[in-house]
């Protein structure tokens, strides 16, 4: 599996894993698990209307990603923000389904929009996939600090001058372009595995930010490999693979932070509020 | 004298750290903030004294710089508010953090010396000992690598100050952090505020609902009443004249050992409310003598205003132990 | 005016018998989603019931491979689902968004393998497009009483627990101290919803049913705060959009320059969007608190 058509799909699946991983630990970091749902279901609808006009699916996909996530930002000010999200993302899949429509090939298109395609991945992506990545991982990089402070206390960030709006625009620019470098390998349905599973499994090994997001980067790169290689023995849908691993990672992870509480309460463990005295208990916030 | 006056005047507003100067606020038709005035200089410890919905949150909001006042101006060490503000330190109403968020204490309090700098933070031995600093300083070293999610309520309180003293601010602003706190951490919390104030020379404003718990520590007290403030000294603002007016109607203050109590009167006809309520600005600071405390001492121990028996002790200000001495006998 | 009713009414619409299905069961499909979506919209569970509804994909791509209609495998797997989530904990809020998430991420991988197989294994083809888009015109008239026999379960469920649903969703501690069981009454609702969204899965496909779940719902509960009134409109707007997207979906074939049909699903979602954004133009975008009936007395606010 390793021979020449398949180190494309190798390199490119990489890289799609690490910043899914790096995306993902903001995502649930900041609980819009739901924008990780939407704008690749969004971006479904561009990558259809692209096939159609027969224009590079990667811009019609980038293209779709940013107008579905802004459109989930400015929908989300003014009324509730999880029926402005599932309406605009339902509406984005209708058009999506009109395209694919007018298009010959419907069915077997939709399928590999809808959960990844692994031999679909050419040498000549491996370019502008590894650019558009590094923009994605640099960009979160660079608004590490005022992102993860909005993120965690967004009272906070804002006395500090850093503007909660601004930082919820870059970021859901940030998922936009990483959601349409992983759509084509991953499917719109299952990039939702990759970006929650890993980093939800990610925050219960370590209890320091930045080693938390390189884990969940790493985990995510394992569930691609993994899938991959069970994908080309078994002949399977990658799909499966990276939702079943995925949900794994997930389980695995509250497994294992629950494993951590009952630790912690054993005799002799720190626990805070012990140390205070006996008038401290009575009241544990 | 009175270029004396002006000459004092002005030396003392250049030592003030914050200036608020007749702020109003309408929010949703409703003047939520009228006509607010306070100063507060280096080292002095300010409560911010109020009921729920008496405004305390919304002046916060314009000190800080997050709300827009309606009218009045707001001056921080002389220069007007700006939005970026690093002489500002903000501790909020503590917000529990989920415990599944992988951030400890110290990555919290390390956030506070650059948590709106781009980038990411290089781990450097200087930054790791300021960290370890201040967390010392607030007695949160024991528990700085825990998460800052299974932390107790006054735990997290100490590592939110913590965030807000790293970067070195000349004016602290807290957000009712008693609230829900035991009385051995609130104690803690008001014993370290006070300390940070007098030593680091910071001007520290807190928010609370309840004056008692700040008394041993505070200068100054701020008391809010639906909207409208009376801003001084204890002494000048908590008596039984100034807070009726502020509420607009008969209210006694009560001081039993060193505490204080506001009590709702029956309001039969005692203290005539006046319409602006009583506000002492450091260039005219109300005498004391010992009539006058003795009138008011005689006000609020008419009969009929409290029911309460017993003759009041008047508290130990300063001098009032002469009138305490005239009144113990009294009725 | 005849000539203008020929045009919306393209030649054959009331006659084709297709189009007699669709709006029946689109019709009761719409009542039912937008009276049991409006609960899912109170509680907050809109996310619950889109991943419910991707969850369906799973029973439905199952149940083409064992040759049973779909819509078995859309309820079976949805109710089951919906009992998974439930137990994961979906009512607390921390933490919720990830469980359903997760559990729609493993319902998927699965859908995708049982897709493969339907395509490798079966003869049908499309059956990806019937269970993702619908098959509002190609429903078989022997499922019509299973589907309004369904409905009136959900909207049975719905109704008996009409007032301690009410309560819990929008103040669980006083319906607890009513000796409300809050979790039962979740459970319950969320069983609703999942059959609620296998029926629409059938008409309009899953990956659109929540628009048919929760567009209508959100739009009544932008034009009034009394809850049974925005139910009703719920119902009624998911009812005009339906039918009015058959309607278009008719006409469609007669459009140039392609005549070949623009998808049903396409028309109700985009109508139902535009519902409710009409809704919410007037005046201003505050949340509407619900105005609730004091108990035993004959009128209320709102």
């Amino acid at each position: 599996m390793f021979s020449g058509f398949m180190m494309s799909t190798w390199v490119v699946a990489t890289i799609v894993a690490a910043v899914a991983g790096v995306v993902g630990f903001f995502i649930v970091l900041r609980g819009a698990a739901f924008v990780a749902d939407a704008v690749p279901q969004g971006a479904f609808a561009g990558a259809a209307g692209a096939s159609l006009l027969g224009i590079n699916t990667l811009i019609g996909l980038a293209a779709a990603s940013l107008i579905g996530a802004l459109g989930i930002g400015w929908l989300g000010r003014s009324g509730r923000r999880d029926v402005a999200t599932a309406l605009a993302l339902v509406v984005m899949l209708g058009l999506g389904a009109l395209f694919l429509s007018f298009s010959v090939e419907y069915a077997p298109e939709i399928y590999a929009l809808l959960f990844g395609e692994v031999l679909g991945v050419s040498v000549g992506e491996i370019a502008p996939v590894a650019a558009l990545g590094a923009l994605c991982i640099a960009a979160i990089l660079v608004v590490y600090r005022p992102l993860l402070l909005a993120s965690v206390m967004p009272e906070l960030a804002e006395a500090r001058g850093v503007r909660s709006g601004r930082m919820d625009l870059v970021f859901l620019v940030v998922v936009a372009l990483a959601t349409s470098l992983t759509l084509p390998v991953v499917g719109a349905l299952l990039i939702f595995s990759l970006m929650i599973g890993p980093p939800a499994a990610a925050r219960s090994l370590t209890d320091k930010p930045m080693p938390a997001m390189l884990a969940s980067a790493l985990i995510a790169i394992g569930v691609v490999w993994a899938s991959i290689a069970a994908a080309y023995d078994t002949n399977w849908p990658v799909g499966f693979f990276v939702g079943a691993i995925g949900a794994g990672c997930y389980a695995a992870g509250r497994g294992w932070a629950a494993f951590r509480r009952t630790r912690t309460t054993r005799p002799g463990a720190w626990r805070g509020a012990a140390e205070h005295g006996p008038q401290a208990a009575n009241v544990r916030v | 004298m009175t270029r004396q006056r002006l000459a004092s005047e002005q030396a003392a507003e250049q030592d003030e750290l914050l200036r608020v100067d007749g702020v109003s606020v309408w929010l949703s038709g409703r003047e939520v903030l009228h006509d607010v005035r306070l100063t507060l200089r280096q080292g002095e410890f300010a409560g911010l004294i109020g009921s729920n919905g008496a405004g305390k949150t919304t002046l916060l909001k314009v000190i800080l710089g997050l709300q827009a006042p309606s009218a009045g101006s707001v001056r921080v060490a002389g220069r007007p508010r700006t939005r970026r503000n690093s002489m500002i330190g903000y501790v909020p109403q503590k917000i529990l953090l989920d415990p599944d968020v992988p951030l400890r204490a110290r990555d919290l309090v390390g956030l506070g010396l650059d948590g709106q700098r781009l980038g990411i933070p290089l781990p450097s031995a200087g930054r790791r000992k300021l960290v370890d600093e201040m967390l010392r300083a607030v007695g949160a070293e024991r528990f700085g690598d825990a998460r800052v999610g299974n932390l107790s309520g006054g735990e997290q309180q100490r590592v939110l100050i913590a965030h807000a003293l790293i970067s070195r601010p000349r004016l602290l602003l807290l957000d009712e952090p008693l609230a829900n706190l035991d009385i051995a951490s609130e104690q803690d919390v008001v014993a370290l505020l006070g300390r940070v104030a007098k030593e680091e020379q910071i001007a520290v404003l807190i928010s609370a609902h309840e004056m008692n718990p700040l008394l041993p520590v505070m200068d100054r007290i701020v008391y809010l009443a639906a909207g409208r403030a009376a801003s001084g000294t204890t002494e000048e603002v908590v008596r039984t004249d100034v807070l009726s007016a502020l509420y607009g109607q008969h209210v006694d203050v009560i001081r039993v050992h060193d505490r204080i109590l506001v009590v709702a009167g029956r309001g039969d006809g005692l203290a005539a409310p006046s319409p602006e309520p009583v506000v002492h600005h450091r260039a005219d600071p109300v005498v004391h003598d010992a009539e006058a405390v003795h009138r008011d001492a005689a006000i609020s121990s008419e009969p009929g205003a409290g029911d309460l028996g017993a003759p009041h002790e008047v508290p130990a200000a300063r001098g009032a132990e002469q009138a305490a001495t005239r009144l113990a006998g009294g009725a | 005016m005849p000539h203008l009713l020929r045009i919306i009414f393209q030649p054959g619409f009331f006659a084709s018998a297709p189009v007699h299905v669709a709006l029946f069961a689109g019709g009761i499909v719409a009542v039912v989603s937008g009276i049991v979506g409006s609960f899912a919209v109170i509680r907050g569970q809109s996310y619950a019931g889109h991943a419910l509804a991707d969850i369906s994909v799973t029973g439905g791509s199952a149940s083409f491979l064992v040759g049973i209609s779909p819509l078995w495998g859309f309820v079976g797997v949805g109710v089951l689902a919906a009992g998974v989530m439930d137990m994961i904990g979906i009512r607390r809020p921390r933490g919720r968004d990830l469980a359903t998430g997760i559990v729609r991420g493993a319902g998927l991988g699965l859908a995708a393998l049982f897709l493969y197989w339907d395509t490798t294994h079966t003869n049908t083809t499309g059956a990806a497009i019937t269970i993702l888009f619908g098959s509002m015109f190609t429903i078989s008239t022997s499922i019509l009483p299973v589907m309004a026999l369904l409905s009136v379960t959900a909207v049975g469920i719905v109704a008996v627990l009409y007032r301690p649903l009410l309560l819990s969703s929008v103040a669980a501690e006083l319906a607890a101290v009513r000796g409300i069981s809050v979790r039962a009454v979740g459970a319950a609702c969320l069983v609703a919803i999942a059959v609620a969204v296998s029926l629409s899965a059938m008409t309009i496909g899953t990956i659109l049913s929540t628009a048919l779940l929760i567009g209508p719902a959100a739009t009544g509960l932008r034009l009034t705060s009394r809850p049974g009134l925005a139910m009703t409109w719920a119902a009624l707007i998911g009812l005009a959009a339906t039918w009015l997207g058959v309607l278009l979906a008719y006409d469609s074939f007669y459009w140039p320059p392609a005549r070949h049909g623009w998808p049903v699903s396409f028309f109700v979602v985009t109508l139902i969007f535009l519902g409710y954004v009409l809704a919410g133009l007037p005046g201003g975008q505050r949340p509407r608190r619900l105005a609730m009936r004091p108990a035993g007395s004959g009128s209320g606010q709102g």
